[in-house]
């Protein structure tokens, strides 16, 4: 095939990644909207196995290259299909991650091969791709590891911290520069180095509740890399796909710091700024009331009205089905019953609508924020489920404190407020929440499907 | 390709790419991030190329890992996009919302 039908058919791929990104953004054309983002990865992969620069097909390496991209099916859709809903946050992050990667190898092996004959152009598009395919990479590591809880969630701050990402980027910009003026192979895998040591001091100072909107971010980046990437192999519809995925990446990661209520400067520069917190050991010596599920059931029993708070202690417990089963109970017996969804329930916003949806609750009975929020003060109870900190006070209360200035759902404003909780432990920011000593609070600790099977048969027994 | 075009290309794809997504609830963030996600899995495209231009084993391995880890992003992310959004069926939007009664 000549290079204007293959131009021809990246731009009908480029136009369907349009088709897909705009299909996404709204609810009821989202899923047929990444179905058309399939298809143009498809047309896209096949038509490069029908166009070389030089004419000669079938491609060299073919059985590698085919061999390679069965070998990735295998490993990436088995983990795609299996992943428990709650895990999927970092599977995006591994998936992202692998994608920067990618880039980086792609720009590493055709600076390799141009060797002398690139231009500084292709150079300099080059150090882009490495520098920032390397960083995505590493950094999407840690935002892995601190979502599968393999490392501490909290932010990790370490003395001269700033001073080291200084000097990282400070070497990784010197080392961008030596290898635009000398063209070396040592510049550039010194450059790749620094850059993955780069991505990981990046994202280790990020809170564990900041850390979907550094995904977002490192999936920009990533975008970018990508459309780099193209210019160096002249392949216009890696940079169309590239810079479309850049720049909505850039508007959604916007999106999801406001609906955080954060600004990006400070989630990611956030721990370097916070005053020292207050210690949280001090405030667990404090009384709490501790209840039964009777004590749970009778509260509910007897309410006009129950706001559930559903968080990600709910979806770990795979309780979303008991939780329902609860909610109908309520229901039938006269009592109105609400969800009140947090925008960042669970591990990325909207996350708790899609751990629901699984559990099929029903659509109306979820409420937003700010829809709910008003409701408090005619609000009996308000069940909060394995959640912490989008029902914390500090929130509002402590300047300072990791999630100040995030919108939270008002639950002191109910009559009553109950806690299912696994432990006195803090939220996924680290940060003790001061409603669990308050007065009209009522804690019940236990996994939270089992303790909401045991409010449900007492509810039954009353 | 000169550098005028692949600069127009660029702005215009970043114009775009802002629009489409300007408007989005947060409801949909995460289904949204991880098909944009999917999509620069088209690097996978790169990484044929080189792989194709390989000479050395040296290329070719890199290349080869490059295939992996581009297939790994793009089929991977599609697949779990379509997984998230396949609970959100009949449960989303106006008209879904009255109709999810019966829905299960």
């Amino acid at each position: 095939m000549n290079r204007t039908v293959y131009d021809l058919i990246g731009l009908s791929a480029g136009v369907m990644f349009i088709l897909a990104l705009k299909g996404l953004s709204h609810p009821r054309t989202a899923r047929r909207g990444n179905l058309i983002g399939a298809l143009g990865a498809i047309v896209a992969t096949v038509a490069v196995f029908f166009y070389t620069t030089n004419g000669e097909l079938p491609l060299n390496n073919l059985g590698w290259i085919l061999g390679a991209i069965a070998f990735g099916v295998v490993v990436g859709v088995p983990a795609a299909r299996r992943v428990q809903m709650t895990a999927m946050p970092q599977l995006v992050a591994l998936f992202n991650g692998v994608g920067g990667g990618a880039a980086a190898l792609v720009a590493i092996v055709e600076y390799l091969k141009l060797g002398e004959k690139a231009t500084t152009a292709e150079v300099i598009a080059t150090v882009f791709t490495v520098l920032i395919g390397c960083t995505s990479f590493s950094g999407s590591i840690v935002t892995f590891l601190k979502l599968q809880e393999l490392m501490t969630t909290r932010p990790v701050v370490f003395p001269g911290g700033r001073f080291v990402i200084a000097a990282t980027l400070a070497g990784t910009l010197v080392s961008a520069g030596w290898v635009v003026n000398s063209l070396g192979t040592t510049p550039l895998l010194v450059l790749a180095a620094l850059s993955l040591l780069f991505g990981v001091l990046f994202v280790l100072p990020v809170g564990g509740a900041d850390v979907p909107i550094v995904i977002s971010l490192l999936n920009a980046f990533t975008g970018l890399t990508v459309a780099a990437g193209g210019y160096v192999l002249d392949a216009t519809l890696l940079i169309i796909a590239g810079t479309l995925v850049g720049a909505s990446g850039t508007i959604l990661t916007r999106l999801m710091a406001e609906a955080m209520g954060r600004s990006l400067f400070g989630t990611l520069f956030g721990a370097f700024t916070a005053k020292p917190q207050d210690s949280a050991g001090a405030a667990e010596t404090r009384p709490v009331k501790s209840g039964t599920p009777d004590d749970v059931a009778i509260l509910l029993n007897y309410a006009r009205r129950v706001v559930i708070v559903p968080g990600f202690g709910l979806a770990v417990a795979q309780a979303q089905h008991t939780v329902r089963e609860l909610a109908d109970l309520l229901t039938a017996k006269g009592i109105d019953v609400a969800y009140g969804i947090h925008p960042v329930a669970g591990r990325m916003p909207g996350h708790m609508n899609v751990l629901l949806a699984e559990a099929n609750v029903p659509y109306e009975q979820l409420s937003e924020m700010d829809e709910v929020n008003p409701t408090f003060p005619q609000t009996d109870v308000a069940l909060i489920i394995g959640a912490n900190d989008v029902v914390n006070p500090a929130a509002k209360t402590t300047p300072g404190c990791p999630i100040y200035g995030m919108p939270i759902l008002d639950v002191a404003q109910a009559g009553n407020v109950i806690f299912l909780k696994r432990s006195m432990r803090p939220g996924f920011a680290g940060i003790e929440n001061e409603l669990l000593f308050d007065s009209k609070t009522t804690l019940l600790f236990g996994d939270a499907k089992a303790s909401l099977t045991k409010v449900v048969s007492a509810l039954k027994a009353l | 390709m000169d550098a005028v075009a692949i600069i127009s290309i660029f702005v215009l794809a970043v114009f775009v790419g802002f629009e489409v997504v300007s408007k989005v609830s947060s409801t949909l963030h995460t289904p949204l991030m991880s098909g944009a996600n999917a999509i620069h899995g088209v690097i996978l495209v790169g990484a044929i190329i080189v792989a194709d231009h390989s000479e050395t084993s040296l290329e070719l391995g890199l290349s080869v890992a490059a295939i992996v880890l581009a297939t790994i992003n793009m089929v991977g992310g599609f697949v779990v996009t379509d997984r998230m959004l396949e609970m959100f069926k009949g449960k989303s939007g106006k008209s879904a919302a009255k109709s999810s009664g019966g829905d299960k």
